[in-house]
């Protein structure tokens, strides 16, 4: 997500839950993923937003995601043949990154999917849940149900102080660690709520009926640590972290190597196969990929946004900037790129064109800014 | 001093046949924090209407035309190091460039200040 604005909605935005909620607080509302989204609000602003939300607790509206339920007969294994996560082994209440695989082995979609009592709890990415959802019930198994969960509203609460103010108002939430889930009440509404997100923070992920989401928003507004944020702080955010995001970091065309997501491939399932792709991905295993997604640190105040190119020296295009822009923490310019595997490396030097100007950058470990997750085990 | 504006809110005030270049508080409002801005060095030649100069936000990177052609006779580089002088003082210590007039004529297509305040509230 370069930019927000330049989203191609081709149908008239939908409204969410809390579209007026939003305009209350002083949302700049923009189309994004078929919806009408908050960018930033008044008085604060993409920076502010972003450095509050490292410092304290940022409250995000992440309903046009795809909340979605597998249940039934074989889910596990139905899931299995889609996914290259180790589905069956997860317990109830952990929850697992695993990525929707194409036949080729290119990405279709990255998720979140969390083993409950009632099935698999699936978490898609809001530009792409039609096609997800078409591209999984075409392939379960009569006995499986997918249940697309529209009537409930998705909110994310993520900064070091989250913990904090959910705690006030959820009994026991605190329990939870980085990567599992529970069902709660807040305010006496049913909360489906997971330690996770997309900032690099800890937090909390938070599923409400739709109905209530006004009641719950407002309920975290009110406690001093959080403030609203909008997307524009939460792709700033999810940069820094180094976590990609779909349909600009990956899509169709990337294999999970290519995308430096091999964590995402479990031990068992690369042993076992029986994915979509398993041939294809072993072998860029064993041989190495083409190109691999790096994190750039790049020279000099200017950011290069997605879409600028990598060249080598003869000027010749070699790979390319997927998402890039300024970094409110670090305060320089940060970007993720596609990079031959020769240059893959830390502190591989990489040459990019942007607007017919080069800039010189280097490949950096990420995350760039350190994620602060709460793992199990962990001293508090 | 006259003040002048385009539709692509720049604005251009003219003093003693200097004028200076900068984008509007409208246009800053709009593209939110700035990160970085280019301005053309002493002597570039613009071209009313082109590219003179960009301005980077957090989101977004955004062309900033030439109100008027000219030379430049001095870059802003106080917006080196403090870029968001463009959000807190837009047409003030957040200017751009300043400019050699090459015809002074082409001034008189440009909006006014009521002019320009009538064209924002329609937006």
């Amino acid at each position: 997500m370069s930019d927000p604005t330049d989203s191609e909605a081709e149908a008239e935005p939908q409204t969410l839950p809390l579209d007026a909620w939003h305009r209350a607080a002083g949302a700049r509302m923009v189309p994004f993923a078929g919806y009408l989204m908050p960018i930033q609000y008044e008085g604060m602003g993409i920076l502010a937003e972003h450095l509050w939300t490292r410092a304290s607790a940022g409250l995000f509206d992440v309903s046009h995601m795809g909340q979605l339920l597998v249940s039934g007969g074989q889910a596990a294994d139905a899931l299995e043949s889609l996914l290259p996560g180790d589905i069956a082994g997860l317990r109830e209440g952990r929850m697992r990154y695993s990525l929707l695989l194409a036949e080729t082995g290119g990405i279709l979609d990255d998720l979140m999917v969390t083993r409950r009592s009632d099935g698999f709890y699936v978490v898609v990415n809001g530009a792409t849940k039609a096609d997800d959802i078409a591209h999984i019930h075409e392939h379960l198994p009569e006995d499986v149900t997918l249940n697309h969960m529209d009537e409930q509203a998705l909110l994310a609460l993520q900064g070091p102080k989250a913990v904090d103010a959910l705690a006030r108002l959820v009994p026991g939430v605190a329990s939870l660690t980085f990567m599992t889930a529970g069902a709660f009440a807040i305010d006496g509404v049913p909360a489906w709520i997971s330690r996770s997100g997309y900032t690099g923070e800890d937090g909390f992920e938070i599923s409400i009926p739709a109905e209530a989401a006004e009641q719950v928003a407002a309920l975290l507004a009110a406690q001093p640590e959080v403030k609203p944020i909008g997307l524009g702080a939460r792709d700033s955010l999810r940069l820094e972290a180094g976590l990609p995001l779909y349909g600009h970091d990956l899509d169709d065309a990337t294999t999970p190597v290519s995308a430096d997501l091999g964590f995402a491939l479990s031990r068992r399932r690369r042993e076992q196969g029986g994915f979509p792709g398993h041939a294809r991905i072993m072998a860029e295993i064993a041989d190495g990929p083409l190109l691999k997604r790096v994190g750039l640190i790049v020279d000099g105040r200017q950011p290069v946004r997605e879409g600028a190119m990598v060249v080598d020296a003869e000027g010749s295009e070699v790979g390319r900037v997927t998402s890039g822009g300024f970094s409110p923490s670090l305060q320089r310019p940060i970007a993720m790129a596609y990079v031959p595997l020769a240059v893959a490396v830390p502190d591989g030097a990489v040459t990019v064109m942007q607007r017919g100007r080069l800039f010189a950058a280097t490949v950096s470990p990420m995350p760039f800014v350190p994620h602060n997750y709460v793992r199990k085990g962990a001293p508090a | 001093m006259t003040l002048y504006f385009t539709r692509e809110h720049e604005w251009i005030s003219v003093e003693d046949g200097v004028a200076t270049v900068g984008i509007t508080d409208y246009a800053q409002a709009q593209l939110g924090d700035i990160v970085f801005v280019e301005v053309p060095p002493a002597g570039t030649a613009v071209e009313k209407g082109k590219e003179a100069a960009v301005v980077e936000s957090v989101k977004a990177a955004s062309d900033v035309y030439a109100p008027v052609s000219g030379t430049v006779a001095e870059a802003n580089g106080a917006l080196e190091a403090d870029p968001s002088l463009v959000n807190t003082a837009p047409e003030g210590e957040g200017w751009f460039f300043r400019l050699t007039l090459a015809d002074p004529a082409e001034l008189d297509g440009l909006l006014d200040e009521a002019a320009y305040k009538a064209f924002v509230a329609g937006l």
